[in-house]
């Protein structure tokens, strides 16, 4: 067994609880100085956990409990590379939120950083765990802490109220996601993920399990925020302190959905065999909708976090239609994905708190021009933007080559199309903002964003006039280039095929977890992406600036060109708008209805 | 094995889903949220019953007694404690709101944030 195994959850675990105890007797800097170390250390360890796992399973039993004859009696750590990725992404996030953060509040308190290790610690578990109720307390674990750190302001009311709708929605998913965890254990009698899948091999799908998968699926799409069950996200991250904005958009919406893999390969992928044809349609609908929605929503925001709010929930849908191919090219491209964009958003996330910092605000109108003396955060959301937007072959680039591949080789040849559109949806607004705050073009007003927000009155600003301090833009600068460099990682789409393949073989991983056989060392492709890819890349990148412009300058093209499109627009626009209404009883009514919807769907088509 | 415990759970938490959904106080809210996450209590338990089986305790009975599955009771016993400081994190945000926003009414809450 390898002792590494549980330092990612350990390290910032301890490091809380002994901050905690000794606040009191440290001096101002020590809380920052050991967030920021034990977030290093987790990512250092994840990191380590990644190479160690090149050529197998880590399989970790707590207290020493391995399986006899095959049977599962302990709690489980599994580590592949693919979640190890995940953990060593929500410590290179933190790490840089917490670098942020030295500078970025006057004053904030141990407990920040102490919510801050235990969200990590969260995060590194559940991207570890290989049992199912396991997933569920980090899953917990990771919710209450941010809900806590959403409303950390609470002196204002804004993040109140984004606390509470995130909490109540989030623990409505968590509901669903016990109560499928309860179905599956009263069938299987098992909670290891591998133990299911050996429980049910062989027998026929029935109703309950049906039932009981919608409901996982459903509850960990309510953490991932897919359409419909989004509707807190934006409210959360819109009033989140930056640093924490870093976090929860980067790694926790995407640990969301990995989950879904991550009890799809191991425990129902055997049982559904047959009906994954379904499965696939359901997750790849239910992703396009939400990319669309997301980007759409994202052309309408002028408040900046908000803006990024639905952008992530755009990814989400991408990843949503890459994990639901139900293929190892799609889940290695998701996790490419995820990895190259968790970065990218965490550094645009960074550049906005910089803005709100210097400027007081973030509002892409109030602030238009106004960007001119904060140049690093403009280069950074340049970087960023490119990067999302899929210019080849930076940043999301090989991700989404991998996903657009393994969508033509299944006869799934429509999806690339939508994904360029979500992408130049997202993308084209997140440049539009861009050119607006930091070279002041476009027009003063749009009447067609959503109202004015508030000032950002919950985050602290300084007065302008001196130069950002280098611990403000350095995090920021280091994570969009780390995100744009990702793709330069000689072989890293071919493996990353590999270690999908990996989680997807179900038996064999059964037979190392449950029996410790080791698979031989398996074999290292390589992939090439062809000319499809860059072609998409370069229409997604070269449709984002135009999008941009087209957001910037849209009234004054010429009447003829822009009447019937604004008038056969405004009304869905309106409506798509209004039900976003920040009243926590609709999100959960929405929450409801998509999750019948899904389950109606799921037992409609698999049988 | 009798379905009733089973659609005890589902009523009990679609009772608890409808007054989240209908609620104009947040601290109703937030009962109606505990009451339907009891219904996963309810749900757990019923699914490790045995029937005429005692409490999971293995020391002093004969080998093979009878008992109800110990692991659900654990899983109970985890979400009591989620489900608490979910319950406990909320009232104290309601607190908060009353303080700061002046209403707990979830409707006039949201309009506050525009």
């Amino acid at each position: 067994m390898n002792v590494l195994v549980p330092l990612p959850v350990v390290i910032p675990l301890l490091t809380a609880a002994v901050l905690t105890a000794t606040s009191p007797l440290l001096s101002k800097r020590a809380d920052d100085l050991a967030g920021i170390a034990a977030a290093a250390a987790t990512t250092v360890v994840s990191t380590l956990l990644i190479v160690d796992s090149l050529d197998h399973d880590l399989v970790y039993w707590f207290g020493g409990w391995k399986p006899r004859s095959g049977i599962a009696r302990g709690i489980a750590f599994d580590v592949e590379p693919l979640g190890a990725a995940l953990a060593a992404l929500a410590g290179a996030l933190m790490t840089a939120s917490f670098v942020f953060a030295w500078r970025y509040f006057d004053e904030v308190g141990t407990l920040f950083h102490v919510l801050m290790l235990v969200f990590l610690a969260a995060l590194s578990g559940f991207a570890l765990s290989g049992d199912l109720f396991n997933m569920f307390v980090f899953f917990e674990l990771m919710s209450v802490c941010a809900f806590a750190l959403v409303g950390y302001a609470i002196d204002h009311p804004a993040p109140l109220q984004g606390s509470i709708n995130f909490a109540v929605t989030n623990t409505i998913g968590a509901l669903l996601v016990l109560f499928g965890i309860g179905l599956v254990y009263g069938r299987t009698g098992a909670l290891n993920l591998q133990q299911i899948g050996r429980a049910l091999e062989g027998r026929g799908h029935d109703g309950l399990l049906i039932v009981a998968f919608a409901l996982l699926l459903a509850g960990f799409l309510v953490k991932a925020g897919a359409v419909p069950f989004h509707f807190w996200l934006s409210d959360a991250y819109a009033v989140a302190p930056i640093p924490v904005c870093v976090v929860l958009s980067g790694v926790m919406s995407d640990l969301g959905l990995h989950a879904i893999g991550r009890i799809y390969w191991p425990a129902f992928s055997g049982v559904f065999a047959a009906q994954a044809g379904s499965v696939r349609g359901v997750l790849v609908g239910f992703g396009v909708i939400t990319a669309i929605v997301g980007g759409t929503m994202a052309f309408f925001q002028r408040d900046l976090k908000r803006l990024l709010a639905f952008v992530t929930i755009s990814q989400v849908g991408i990843f949503l239609v890459g994990l639901g191919l139900l293929t190892a090219g799609g889940l290695a491209g998701t996790t490419l994905y995820v990895l190259a964009s968790g970065f990218l958003k965490g550094g645009l996330f960074l550049a906005v708190g910089i803005l709100v910092r210097r400027a007081g605000d973030g509002d892409e109108l109030r602030l238009r021009g106004k960007g001119r003396n904060a140049p690093m955060a403009g280069v950074v959301f340049l970087l960023g933007g490119l990067g999302l937007a899929g210019l080849p072959p930076f940043g999301i680039f090989p991700g989404s080559a991998l996903i657009i591949h393994s969508a033509r080789e299944i006869g799934y040849g429509w999806v690339p199309t939508t994904l360029v559109i979500a992408t130049i949806l997202s993308a084209g607004s997140m440049l539009r903002a861009g050119a607006r705050i930091f070279l002041g073009w476009g027009d003063a007003d749009d009447p067609s964003l959503s109202h004015e927000p508030r000032a950002a009155e919950e985050e602290p600003s300084e007065a302008s006039g001196r130069a950002s301090p280098p611990l403000l833009f350095l995090p920021a600068i280091a994570l969009v280039l780390v995100g744009l460099g990702l793709a330069f990682t000689p072989g890293l789409a071919g493996r990353a095929s590999d270690w999908a393949g990996r989680v997807e073989n179900r038996p064999a991983r059964g037979a190392e977890v449950l029996r410790g056989v080791v698979p031989h060392s398996t074999r290292t492709s390589s992939f090439e992406p062809g000319a499809t890819p860059y072609l998409y890349g370069g229409i997604s990148t070269a449709g984002a600036f135009g999008f941009a412009l087209f957001g910037l300058y849209r009234r004054r093209l010429p009447v003829f060109l822009r009447r019937w499109p604004s008038r056969m627009t405004a009304r869905p626009a309106t409506v798509l708008k209004e039900l976003h209404s920040g009243v926590v009883g609709d999100y959960v009514a929405w929450l409801t209805f998509g999750a019948a919807a899904l389950g109606g769907v799921l037992a409609l088509t698999v049988r | 094995m009798s379905y009733l415990p089973y659609a005890l759970a589902v009523w009990i938490f679609l009772c608890g889903l409808y007054g989240v959904v209908t609620s104009r106080s947040l601290v109703h809210l937030v009962v109606c949220l505990a009451v339907a996450q009891s219904s996963t209590y309810v749900l757990l338990l019923s699914v490790g019953y045995v029937n005429g089986g005692g409490a999971p305790i293995f020391a002093d009975v004969p080998k093979g007694t009878r008992a109800v599955d110990p692991v659900v009771q654990a899983l109970t016993l985890t979400d009591v404690v989620v489900s608490v400081t979910v319950a406990g994190l909320l009232l104290a945000l309601t607190i908060q709101a009353k303080k700061k926003a002046r209403t707990t009414d979830p409707d006039e809450l949201a309009a506050m944030h525009g």
